[in-house]
């Protein structure tokens, strides 16, 4: 291989890692900030490493992201994980794992206060996902897992 | 396609509103139970005679928010079973698809943790469902009247899961010493943040 096209690749894929590395606090108000774009749906699954069901789940979110990766849907996964345990759990979780949809863990005084927030109706617990669309007026609560077909299915319906 | 996919979109709004619209609240008349404890025996809150309520707790071995919850668990039950409000605690997973909480390891965790209390486990996870518990760890605080078990709280144990703040808001002592005082609680439900329930694959 030649040297210029393996710094080429390098380059490349620099960004890439720096992504995968990169789970940032995120507090209510800045998720509310950051899912109000009127022209884009957002699809904000709740999850912790220690969720069986999340982590089963978690790859069907990044391969929607992937499959629309153009299209104006973004797919943010916020952990639910204690806050201390970012470096020592979220961090390593997001890299094994491979994640590239955008990463995140709550920042919050408690749980319940986020919970309520988030959504009156959310029972609390995990996973949940949040479906919001400003210009459709589309806010919606699911406690369920979702397969790769139901989350197009949202996709395709909330668009 | 629009049709079908609109269908799906109903049927899955209307599995989350199921959930999200079942189970007690604050107010509610709770059912009894007859469960198996973990030394063999049936467990039922009629057979407290002299108890003036129960502090009845969905919780379970592999869940760690249960997990970080559990001190506080044998704690209400060293506080408050001699002043006529002891623990209950009720298993409601199913252990096939999550043998952490099978029965033995069930029997296991309360001996080597010393529970001062029953840990019950909920075979066909009816009591579960009619009481309407989605995660755990879960609290059901029920006062015996003469209309039956008012259940007078529900949810979370405190507000503070990782017990980082000390001036945490602390919903069952604070209930329950409402209720030992003759008053209502102030709060009467809070959200119970945990693992979801492991039901059985239908």
């Amino acid at each position: 291989m030649k040297l210029k096209t393996l710094i080429f690749i390098l380059l490349l894929t620099l960004p890439l890692f720096k992504a995968i590395a990169q789970v940032r606090p995120l507090t209510y108000t800045e998720l509310k900030k950051r899912i109000s774009n009127p022209d884009t749906l957002y699809i904000v699954n709740f999850w912790a490493t220690w969720c069986s069901p999340c982590v089963k789940e978690l790859p069907n979110f990044d391969q929607l992201q992937r499959t629309y990766k153009d299209r104006p849907l973004k797919v943010l996964l916020v952990s639910m994980d204690i806050q201390s345990k970012l470096k020592t759990a979220v961090v390593p979780f997001v890299k094994s794992h491979k994640i590239l949809a955008s990463v995140y863990i709550a920042s919050r005084n408690n749980d319940q206060e986020l919970i309520d927030e988030i959504d009156k109706n959310w029972s609390g617990a995990l996973p949940a996902t949040l479906v919001v669309n400003a210009k459709k007026g589309v806010h919606r609560l699911y406690e369920k897992d979702f397969t790769y077909t139901e989350l197009n299915a949202i996709y395709q319906t909330n668009k | 396609m629009k049709k079908l996919l609109l269908l799906m979109l109903t049927a899955v709004a209307a599995f989350a509103f199921k959930i999200a619209g079942s189970g007690y609240k604050a107010g509610d008349i709770a059912t009894d139970f007859k469960l198996k404890n973990v030394n063999g025996k049936i467990v039922s809150m009629a057979d407290y005679t002299s108890a003036k309520g129960f502090i009845v707790i969905f919780t379970c071995n592999h869940c760690p928010v249960a997990q970080a919850y559990e001190k506080r668990i044998m704690a209400l039950d060293a506080k408050y079973a001699s002043k006529g409000y002891p623990v209950i605690a009720i298993s409601p997973n199913d252990p096939v698809a999550e043998p952490v909480d099978s029965y033995a390891n069930m029997q296991k965790r309360a001996a080597e943790r010393n529970y001062t209390f029953p840990y019950l486990i909920d075979e066909t996870q009816n009591i579960t469902r009619v009481y309407g518990a989605q995660a755990t760890p879960t609290v059901y605080l029920l006062q015996k009247t003469a209309n039956g078990l008012v259940v007078q709280y529900t949810g979370a144990i405190d507000n503070d899961q990782p017990e980082a703040n000390a001036a945490r808001t602390r919903y069952v002592e604070n209930a329950v010493n409402a209720l030992l005082d003759n008053k209502k609680p102030e709060v009467t439900g809070s959200k119970a943040f945990g693992c979801r329930i492991v039901w059985k694959s239908s």
